[in-house]
């Protein structure tokens, strides 16, 4: 029995092995190749490591397009985003949850429903709206709109807010405390947990989004990560050793950040998933 | 606190969202209606031309053609994702360490559409590509992957699978770790196999979880377009081109603005259409607890 066990937990380690070699090999195969020659790319059969280490790829990648400016576009604009989506939702979800107003049930049904609508279907009259108020290539295209409308978010936290009891408001309240200080100093510590999740699904949300710059960004120097990487992409098809070094600029500093924060984002996401 | 006040800050509160939902969804719907009865290349003016667009998507190639390929990329991808996804899950839950292998396998899902792509086009390349070179090694000539009508969009499958694969465990983990032990320790009292406990306790319990990511998937399947674009610009002779990809084409390559909604209303009708099927057929196969 006890052998038994023993074998198929050896066996599940075995399993589980291979699959992570599996989802790691892609990420390792760009950086070993991102370090090769353009004629050590080509050998047949492969070789696995560089020979020499051509580290020059990565200053000439860095050369060929403004990657800082686009880490330093990528990074202002989902900070302002994630913040603002964690203040707006939050105020609106204590609302819903908390606050009795006319209407109220038919405004949170309208959020209910907007999450069943697909993105492509208001990008065509966002885009038209876009470039009448002179928005088209500013980055004000994607923080606005990120900022101020998630209905996900919402739906989510009025869950939780719902889950927090009376008397801790009517605490507050017996302290002389308005609907401000209750939202701020009772609820937000309260739902601390939900808001890490949404802030981190927002996070990557924004950060890895592809079609909304692609859609209205122009100008190079203010290109996102993965637009710019796409560009990168189109400019240098045939270089092969160059454009992974591109891809492992714009891969790698996520992946560190994942492994050190990997508890919470994991968590996050299981916290977000089941409850959406 | 005063109850007349109440009304009012209610309304102050949701009021940033509130606005956002007002400028970036429910009117930009509303303009999309419209734009779907109108011809106009978004410079002259709009001409109202009833329901031809919907009647030009259904007689254009292209649209049955996206329609199609997203079709079979769905097809490919959600069940063998979610068996896959399932079957890691089951795996890791009992295993100890499970934190080093959750990490390896969630990774993919926190990097950009964009990177993977290129990632996948380099491992997937035809001549060079490390894929078709392991699969000489064991005695299998690989497709060109990227460039052969039929291999195209298994190939981007074969990525959307291994990106989404992380995610979806994570889902299933943790639908697993709700299920209570003391069944298993019924069953096995009972004389119950491993494979009787999956059957009759782990499958039936966990079928919640397994709607959940079934109903995402579908709705994520029918907006595939990041690989598509990034990888073979919908070819080799659309092989590739998507739904979304066609409404993107319209709209910003071709500038048939009425069309591009019109193809947009489609696909709208068809999520729905699918979501509220599922949700239909949910009580054949989805069992809740008490």
């Amino acid at each position: 029995m006890e052998t038994r066990q023993n074998s198929r937990d050896f066996l599940r380690h075995v399993l589980l092995a291979v699959g992570s070699l599996m989802m790691f090999f892609p990420f390792l195969w760009t950086v070993l190749s991102s370090l090769k020659d353009i004629s050590q790319i080509f050998v047949v059969p492969p070789q696995w490591i560089p020979d020499p280490f051509v580290w020059s790829n990565y200053p000439a990648s860095l050369e060929a397009m403004p990657f800082v400016q686009a880490y330093m576009n990528s990074f202002y604009i989902t900070v302002i985003i994630v913040t603002a989506t964690l203040i707006s939702a939050s105020m609106a979800a204590y609302a819903f949850a908390k606050i009795r107003f006319p209407g109220s049930n038919v405004l949170f049904i309208l959020f209910l429903a907007t999450m069943m609508v697909p993105k492509q279907v208001t990008m065509i009259p966002l885009y038209l709206v876009m470039d009448r108020i002179g928005w088209l290539d500013t980055h004000w295209s994607l923080i606005v709109p990120g900022a101020l409308f998630n209905a996900f978010a919402v739906f989510l936290l009025r869950q939780f807010v719902m889950g927090i009891p009376r008397d801790l408001e009517e605490a507050a309240v017996m302290d002389g405390a308005g609907y401000i200080r209750i939202y701020w100093s009772v609820i937000l510590p309260l739902i601390r947990p939900a808001l890490a999740a949404i802030g981190i699904f927002t996070f990557l949300g924004a950060w890895n989004s592809f079609l909304d710059p692609l859609i209205y960004l122009n100008t190079p120097e203010k290109f996102t990560v993965p637009l710019l990487l796409n560009n990168f992409k189109g400019l240098y098809t045939a270089d092969w050793s160059l454009m992974m070094a591109g891809t492992t600029i714009s891969v790698v500093p996520v992946l560190l950040v994942y492994m050190i924060a990997q508890k919470q984002i994991i968590e996050g996401i299981t916290l977000t998933g089941i409850k959406g | 606190m005063q109850k007349k006040h109440q009304a009012l800050w209610g309304y102050l509160f949701i009021s940033p969202q509130f606005l956002g939902l007002l400028c970036f969804s429910l009117l930009p719907l509303l303009y999309a209606f419209y734009l779907s009865f109108v011809n106009w290349d978004g410079f002259g003016v709009p001409l109202f031309v009833g329901l031809d667009n919907f009647r030009g998507q259904l007689s254009d190639p292209d649209f049955w053609k996206a329609l199609f390929n997203t079709m079979y990329y769905m097809v490919l991808v959600i069940p063998a994702g979610i068996v896959l996804a399932l079957l890691v899950a089951i795996v890791l839950n009992k295993v100890k360490g499970k934190e080093i292998y959750r990490l390896f396998f969630f990774m993919p899902v926190v990097t950009s559409s964009v990177s993977v792509g290129v990632i996948w086009m380099w491992i997937l390349n035809g001549e060079f590509g490390i894929l078709n070179h392991l699969l000489r090694a064991i005695g299998i000539t690989g497709p060109m992957w990227l460039t052969d009508t039929q291999w195209v969009i298994p190939s981007i499958a074969l990525l959307s699978i291994w990106l989404g694969l992380g995610y979806n465990m994570v889902i299933f983990l943790a639908g697993l770790q709700g299920i209570s032990k003391s069944y298993y320790e019924a069953a096995e009292i009972d004389g119950a196999s491993k494979l009787q406990q999956l059957r009759y306790i782990t499958l039936p319990l966990l079928s919640p979880t397994t709607f959940f990511v079934t109903i995402m998937m579908v709705i994520s399947s029918f907006q595939v377009f990041d690989q598509a674009f990034v990888m073979t610009n919908g070819g080799p002779a659309k092989a590739s081109y998507t739904l979304v990809y066609h409404i993107y084409d319209q709209a910003f390559i071709d500038f048939t603005m009425g069309e591009s909604a019109a193809a947009a209303m489609i696909l709208f009708a068809i999520i729905l259409v699918f979501t509220l099927l599922q949700f239909k057929m949910q009580k054949r196969w989805v069992h809740y607890g008490d």
